[in-house]
């Protein structure tokens, strides 16, 4: 046994439950009398919906593979190796449970060696070697084809992208290396850093070709057939490949100065992968692979020890899984079809709804408010959008066309509700204002059509309290921007019955929306730990803390923005009137700024003035501040903030707001943009030892978005 | 409105090879679908110069049109082989001869002036969908004897010729079938059959067909070079105890698929295309379906009439083997001897085997062949037989023809 196999033999051990991928060896003739030629096939036995990966059991069926095609080659018996995936996937990188289960750094060096030793035969065996990227090829996938001496991509290919920096590791069996050795750094920073930073943003098979990763480009429909035509011409040396000359000079430097700006923007420092990445490439200048290779190790092995690492794997898992299966949603065969959606209010949150309504479900959507200017405004709106959408090419003309005959207004809501399913509201947040609403509705629609509130705040089962059915009402509560928040809190009232709660979460699901049920509690989930972090911020700047030391506090954590950016965002009305809120609710947690009362009397939206680019304090609103006298150091106000978010969530979970932590990380991520690396909050809590401080122990066990003990 | 008849002729064509049907065959785990795909783009690929917006229409032809060879297998063809949208196509049967009439039918319409360019073919994967299946034969058939029995059974049609020509024994069958083998085998080593060949990915999962994983199907499966009368002799006769056909004598069960593209003449001129053949004549015709095998001879004679030619007049015929004992019939009824040279030079059915609706096709890539190296010869035909009783005969023209010199 070679000390490959070995070594992969004891890291199989950590992880019993691999989905194996086998490497079929295959030999045919290539087409042109071009000789006898043996084609690796990568296939672990299951359709395209279960992708092939590599754990270390594949890696050793891989080497196993690659023992008996070298032997081919160096008995003369073959003229090239090729490496496919089957139908409609290529390879789609390390098996990400195989990784969770590494408990020791030198497990994990394991992993990383393994799989460079493997892929890197492929760049050694005595004959040309092709990676044929057919379908899905991410990550280790994409690095296996790296180490190839030719490559070509299908046109079909919908999915090509190196995510590790995205999850928390380094393309690192040999993607920091090789790519910017093929392609330059520029590019390779692109594909490694920028792709990845930007939602995992993946690449096209045409995309694949026009960077130069792959040498040459052909249709789905005979891209095999038309890929070993091509590999019989190269090696009958019919077709010379010529790749572009990499640029060693200043470019290179830039590259990585660029990738460093982007890490920053993303990440604000807070995550070490692209960072760790960066430093790869940067050295990969002087072509030295063996050195590359062995950075790769080091990288991979330091990041998959790491708290960010497992906190990226358990968010990716939680935005893959959890959202799709959302934890205590009744049986989905309960729902009742929705044919029709009514929209009360016609200002912009209700017409962002009417819209998203309108495109996702397909059906009649009417819009109604007090008057027919805000009616045709809302309605207009709409129609500009799916104008917008047509001019992008998003929609064809018949699409439009449908949309916009979707949506329509009218203020008479007997008739526009009579045979709507399910009517939402969206009006201004007030009790007394939403209840009369609902009644007015409950007056028209039929008595199965649900009653959905979009409020932020307010009580769902008070709302629904002097309805004849209030069975029938949900909390449906979306996030700004509408368009593009993933998230939707959808709240169970007292009161609400399951089927309700079914069709709230079918509707959800047709929405494409990550649905999170939550108990009918003040603010819910993100507004409530948002407000209450905003508060201890807020607080020590009316204590006396400075505002700009206060507001780099959290800096170290790589939100995506900083808490006044966020206030400026929500709007300081909106953020005064929830805190209100949870100030009568929970007053001796929930504070109301005075000053940020008076931001608001002054109608400041802004606290900040970017006058100079940079942010500073808007001199006007410097005026309306009184503050006391005790002095925070960012360290404090950082402690004193995290605190309180841990110890909200734990009320929360102890209220049975949600049901686990894991609902409020997914709430986190998909509602605030908060970062894989902190994995929403929780993970990240536990490994600061926030949660034992402040909350009295974990939140997630050992071994959950952290090492496993 | 004055009408003017126009030449069609026979641009290109290509196949795919043909494989075994059956759970070890090449395309066990292929699409019927994509087999023809892939030869609807080789024909665009090998005639660059047919803008594909050109093409007015694709017929494809399938015996048991259902699943993958079904829902309009032209239109759907069509698109997935990446023509533009506003190609139509349709699917055509005429079960064995599916391919011939995909090609007659569509060059009538050409001649006619409803097209200038065409695609033409057939598949038939018959491992995936087994002869018969699904069929409803109406009881009629049996209870008012419109037909024997054995009229649904190919083989046993066969066997039916055997007993109407007793002087074509299963000894001349076996000899014709040998030299089938050694024919092919021959055309192979020389290239003449692997130019028209488009190269099929295939996949297996199955370890018991062999290595499993993607490989590529280059050349016909079912060949036995070296066949050998003992060897033939050795062989069952499934349709008939101690009958005369047998798998050696006879076409096997096959998948696979051809195409060819069609053109009016003049448009071929007009686009730069090359023009393999030009189409004289053809003609089916109906037999009793218990001896289907020998509609040819009707077909053949009818498509000489109009034509105004004998049989004296053709140099080169390409005879569908599904069995052997169908092309001596034909061939005797023209006092043409067994191993005649002109016929089926290349070897036949019975060597490279006989995906029903698309072999018509197959036979006219080999006749377009063996026009461009015998410029010597005018006038050749495509003939072959037709389940439930029929013959279905092309006659082609020698564009390379140097005249009588």
């Amino acid at each position: 046994m070679s000390k490959t196999a070995e070594l992969l033999n004891g890291a199989a051990e950590l992880f019993p439950d691999e989905v194996v991928t086998e490497a079929h060896v295959r030999h045919l003739d290539l087409p042109g009398n071009a000789g006898r030629f043996a084609l690796i096939t990568l296939d672990n036995g299951h359709d395209h919906k279960k992708p092939s990966t590599f754990g270390p059991q594949s890696l050793a069926r891989l080497d196993g593979a690659i023992d008996q095609v070298e032997r081919e080659a160096a008995a003369g018996e073959i003229v090239g190796v090729g490496i496919t995936g089957k139908p409609f996937v290529f390879a789609v990188g390390a098996d990400l449970k195989g990784v969770e289960a590494l408990k020791e750094h030198d497990q994990a060096l394991v992993i990383g060696r393994g799989g460079h030793d493997v892929f890197s035969r492929l760049g050694a065996l005595g004959v040309p070697t092709f990676a044929y990227y057919n379908g899905a090829a991410m990550g280790g996938g994409v690095e296996v084809g790296l180490h190839c001496t030719y490559r070509t991509a299908s046109a079909a290919l919908p999915a090509f992208s190196l995510p590790e920096v995205f999850l928390g590791l380094v393309p690192g069996w040999g993607g920091c290396t090789l790519l910017p050795n093929l392609i330059g750094a520029e590019r390779a920073v692109s594909v490694i850093i920028e792709n990845s930073l930007n939602q995992n943003r993946q690449l096209k098979g045409a995309q694949v070709y026009e960077l130069g990763i792959a040498d040459a480009l052909f249709e789905g429909a005979d891209f095999l057939e038309e890929s070993l035509r091509w590999t019989a011409s190269v090696l009958k040396g019919e077709i010379e490949v010529v790749r572009a000359e990499v640029d060693r000079g200043e470019a290179w430097d830039e590259a990585v100065a660029r990738g460093k700006e982007i890490a920053d923007g993303k990440v604000h420092g807070a995550a070490p992968a692209p960072y760790r990445a960066l430093d790869i490439i940067a050295a990969a200048r002087t072509g030295d692979l063996r050195q590359g290779f062995e950075a790769e190790d080091n990288a991979l092995a330091d990041l998959i020890m790491s708290g960010e690492l497992r906190s990226g794997l358990y968010a990716f898992d939680l935005v893959n899984k959890r959202a799709k299966r959302p934890a205590g949603a009744p049986d989905k065969q309960l729902a009742r079809p929705v044919g029709k959606v009514g929209v009360v209010g016609a200002g912009l949150m209700a017409s962002q709804l009417a819209l998203l309504f309108a495109r996702r479900l397909e059906v009649p959507v009417v819009l109604t408010d007090i008057d027919q200017e805000r009616i045709d405004k809302g309605v207009a709106y709409c129609h500009e959008e799916i104008d917008k959408l047509l001019l992008k090419g998003r929609v064809n003309q018949d699409k439009a066309n449908r949309l916009k005959a979707l949506v329509t207004g009218s203020l008479d809501k007997a008739g526009a509700f009579g045979d709507a399913d399910f009517v939402i509201e969206a009006v201004f947040e007030e009790m007394g204002v939403k209840q009369q609403v609902f009644a007015e509705v409950e007056a028209v629609v039929p008595e199965t059509a649900i009653l959905a509130t979009n409020t932020s705040s307010l009580s769902v089962s008070e709302m629904a309290s002097k309805l004849s059915h209030p069975e029938r009402v949900v909390g449906f509560h979306f996030f700004n921007p509408v368009a593009i928040l993933p998230l939707l809190e959808i709240v169970r009232g007292e009161r609400t019955d399951d089927a309700s709660l079914a069709t709230a979460f079918a509707t959800a699901k047709q929405l494409k929306k990550s649905a999170v049920l939550v108990k009918d509690a003040p603010a819910f989930v993100v507004n409530r730990v948002l407000t209450r972090f905003l508060g201890e911020v807020l607080g020590s700047i009316d204590e006396g803390t400075p505002v700009d030391v206060a507001d780099r506090a959290l800096a170290p954590l790589g939100l995506p923005m900083s808490p006044i950016q966020l206030l400026e965002l929500v709007g300081p009305a909106v953020a005064h009137h929830v805190s209100g809120t949870l100030h009568a609710a929970f007053p001796d947690r929930f504070e109301v700024s005075a000053n940020l009362g008076r931001i608001v009397e002054a109608g400041k939206k802004n606290l900040y003035t970017y006058e100079t680019g940079k942010p500073e304090l808007d001199p006007e609103v410097a005026t309306l501040f009184e503050v006391g006298g005790t002095v925070l150091t960012e360290e404090q106000v950082r402690t004193r903030a995290l605190d309180a978010i841990a110890q909200e969530i734990r009320l929360m979970l102890d209220e049975g707001v949600v049901a686990e932590p894991q609902d409020v990380d997914l709430c986190l991520i998909t509602g605030a943009g908060w970062p894989f690396h902190l994995g929403g909050v929780t993970p990240y809590l536990d490994r600061e030892g926030v949660s034992e401080r402040a909350a009295g122990g974990r939140f997630l066990a050992q071994g959950v978005a952290s090492v496993p003990a | 409105m004055p009408r003017t008849a126009r030449d069609v002729v026979f641009v290109d064509g290509v196949r795919t090879p043909f494989g075994k049907a059956g759970p070890k065959g090449i395309y066990h785990e292929t699409r019927a679908d994509d087999l023809v795909v892939k030869c609807i783009r080789e024909l665009l690929r090998r005639n660059p110069s047919l803008p594909p917006e050109r093409v007015d229409e694709v017929a494809l032809a399938a015996t048991t049109q259902i699943g993958d060879q079904g829902l309009t297998l032209g239109r759907t063809a069509g698109i997935l082989a990446g023509l533009p949208k506003s190609v139509p196509g349709y699917s055509i049967d005429r079960m064995c001869a599916g391919a011939m009439t995909a090609v007659t039918t569509t060059a009538g319409s050409i001649a006619f002036g409803a097209y200038d360019l065409v695609v033409a073919g057939g598949v038939e994967h018959m491992g995936r969908h087994p002869m018969g299946e699904a069929v409803d034969p109406n009881p009629r058939f049996v209870s008012e004897k419109l037909v024997d029995q054995s009229a649904l059974f190919m083989g046993m049609t066969a066997e039916n010729l055997h007993d109407r020509f007793p002087h074509l024994s299963k000894e001349r069958a076996d000899k014709f079938a040998v030299a089938s083998q050694e024919k092919a085998a021959k055309a192979y080593a020389n290239g003449k059959i692997q130019e028209d060949l488009v190269p099929v990915s295939i996949r297996r999962t199955n370890p018991e067909g062999g290595e499993t994983g993607w490989g590529l199907a280059t050349e016909d499966e079912p060949m036995r070079p070296g066949t050998t009368l003992e060897s033939l002799a050795a062989l069952k006769t499934p349709f008939r105890a101690h009958g005369r056909v047998t798998p050696g004598n006879a076409a096997g069960l096959n998948d696979g698929a051809t195409a060819s593209l069609l053109a009016a003449e003049d448009v071929a001129g007009e686009l730069g295309l090359p023009v393999k053949m030009r189409l004289v004549s053809y003609a089916f015709a109906g037999v009793e379906p218990e001896v289907m095998g020998v509609g040819p001879v009707p077909a053949t004679e009818k498509a000489l009439r109009q034509a105004g030619l004998s049989i004296d007049d053709i140099g080169l015929f390409e005879v569908n083997e599904a069995f052997a004992v169908q092309v001596l019939a034909l061939l005797d009824h023209y006092g043409i001897a067994d191993d005649d040279p002109r016929v089926n030079q290349y070897g036949g059915a019975i060597a490279f085997g006989h995906p029903l609706a698309s072999s018509g096709v197959r036979l006219m890539n080999q006749l377009a062949r063996q026009f461009e190296e015998q410029p010597h010869v005018r006038y050749g035909l495509t003939t072959m037989c037709v389940g439930f009783g029929m013959g279905g005969t092309v006659i082609w023209e020698n564009p390379h023809w140097e005249g009588n010199k």
